[in-house]
């Protein structure tokens, strides 16, 4: 009697743990599915958030090259902590380490990267045929 | 009688023997200048009474004062000479103390040039305004005078290159190790800026006539792009060095396409600038903001410190971008030239630096001005 009430118990745990698992994945994939949203209604889309001088230079970057891009502001949205951390996750270890997630740029509703990348595209020579098949720019 | 004029020398050598200095600095430690001293100048009182000859009790009495204004002569003079001895050597002590402070700024000119190597101790870092010594700076210091050594040392291979007419696949071999020495430069400013990023954003370390052209703790990309072509142009007659005087077989002409892509690297480097260095002016601006204490009081002056110091932390993004996009500009740059193209290039670019610096010791050495 008593194990039969301990094995309830023990799955009425398990069974607690795993939906509040479920929710949270949930709510992280709830951001993400935001993230890929909001970066696929526009061209050129930069999260940034509005103190970050790093993100002033990607938005004058765009700005002068004659694009205009669509910026989300996360510490304007309610939502902005949870937006950053499913962008830490998008973006990996790939960049240069900086205590910033932002400024994260997507072209075409897909992911560019931080400055570094962008930088690496532009000399390269391969983000102007990005933002032109983007429609981002003409001519 | 005569009175006995007192030697100047015994005195001279007391002096001179406090005045010595060893190691080295004997230019300072001139002769000192000899006094002529004679009795001739000196008025003295000589009761007449007592020159006369009168009798033997006087002539006994004569002498002892005589003997004793002798002495006191000899004691004004003794005086007179020491005051004039101590002028003289306080006068060589402030001129050897301005020349110290000369020699003192010359090893710092030349050690921030690199080519004075101190040891850990008083490596240049003292010379900036911080009190505390950081080892990781004085480590990059050495480093960096190693670096442009190394430098120097691949610029005459590239040159001996050209001289032997080596193929191209030794040309590529060179090409890529110098890239990965300018990359070796990079990865030590990032470490030094994770140390100290205002150290390095003010570009002490360079040579001085390096930093008229600072651009966020080194050279702007663009401008040295421009400083590679003009060793690439078509116009170009085909004598490179004046100095070694070889005479390199003429490059191969830009192509139509060479000069399209040539032009875009520069124009999108141009722009990369442009946007960087308006982040950096918000940057500063908000430091400022940061920094602005509130008149009415209290006004928290420690967050608003504390704010200041994250910006600085921001400032080590800037240098790292700015940094990246130098590495980009070289590797894309070497990639749209030809084997023969981008080795010119590439041995252009260190003759530049090479000019910078010989400029540097040139002014350093120039004759300072009279007082």
């Amino acid at each position: 009697m008593f194990q039969e009430k301990k094995r309830m118990h023990y799955q009425v745990e398990a069974a607690a743990a795993w939906s509040y698992y479920m929710r949270v994945r949930s709510m992280e994939e709830d951001q993400m599915e935001r993230v890929a949203r909001l970066a696929s209604q526009s061209a050129v889309v930069i999260f940034s958030v509005s103190s970050c001088c790093m993100c002033h230079a990607m938005k004058r970057l765009f700005c002068g090259m004659g694009v205009n891009p669509t910026v989300h502001e996360l510490d304007h949205d309610p939502q902005g902590k949870d937006m950053e951390t499913a962008l830490m996750r998008l973006l990996g270890n790939g960049s240069i380490n900086t205590n910033a997630v932002v400024p994260v740029v997507f072209i075409g509703g897909k992911l560019v990267g931080s400055m570094d990348r962008v930088l690496a595209f532009h000399i390269g020579g391969t983000l102007v045929p990005l933002l032109k098949q983007a429609g981002a720019l003409w001519l | 009688m005569k009175m006995d004029i007192y030697e100047p020398f015994q005195q001279v050598s007391m002096w001179g023997d406090n005045f010595k200095v060893d190691g080295g600095l004997n230019s300072i430690a001139s002769p000192i200048l000899m006094i002529d001293t004679t009795m001739e100048n000196k008025s003295e009182y000589i009761p007449q009474e007592s020159r006369e000859p009168s009798g033997a009790d006087q002539e006994t009495s004569n002498k002892d004062v005589n003997k004793m204004l002798r002495r006191l002569a000899q004691n004004r003079e003794a005086a007179r000479k020491s005051r004039l001895r101590k002028k003289a050597y306080v006068k060589q002590l402030e001129s050897s103390r301005l020349k110290l402070m000369q020699l003192e700024l010359e090893i710092g000119k030349a050690r921030k040039q690199g080519l004075y190597m101190g040891t850990a101790l008083d490596a240049g870092y003292i010379g900036t305004s911080s009190e505390t010594i950081n080892p990781a700076i004085v480590a990059f210091e050495f480093e960096y005078g190693q670096w442009v050594e190394e430098q120097q040392r691949w610029n005459e291979e590239l040159r001996h290159a050209f001289q032997m007419q080596a193929p191209d696949a030794q040309l590529c071999v060179l090409i890529q190790s110098v890239l990965n020495h300018y990359s070796n430069l990079f990865r030590m400013k990032a470490d030094a800026a994770k140390a100290d990023v205002l150290y390095l954003i003010s570009g002490v370390w360079k040579a001085s006539v390096e930093r008229i052209f600072l651009w966020i703790g080194g050279s702007r990309p663009s401008q040295l792009l421009n400083d590679l072509l003009l060793e690439l142009l078509p116009d170009n007659t085909g004598t490179f060095d004046v100095n070694v005087r070889i005479i390199v077989p003429q490059l191969e002409p830009l192509t139509e396409q060479q000069i399209v892509r040539i032009n875009n690297i520069r124009q999108s480097s141009q722009q990369a600038e442009d946007a960087l260095s308006q982040g950096l002016e918000k940057l500063q601006q908000s430091l400022v903001h940061d920094m602005a204490v509130d008149p009415l009081g209290a006004g928290n002056l420690r967050l608003q410190m504390a704010l200041a110091m994250e910006k600085f932390e921001a400032l080590e993004g800037f240098v790292s971008q700015a940094d990246h996009l130098r590495q980009e500009t070289l590797l894309h740059m070497s990639r749209a030239l030809s084997t023969q193209q981008a080795a010119r290039g590439l041995l252009a670019l260190g003759e530049h630096f090479n000019r910078l610096r010989t400029l540097c010791s040139l002014w350093s050495a120039r004759p300072s001005e009279l007082p």
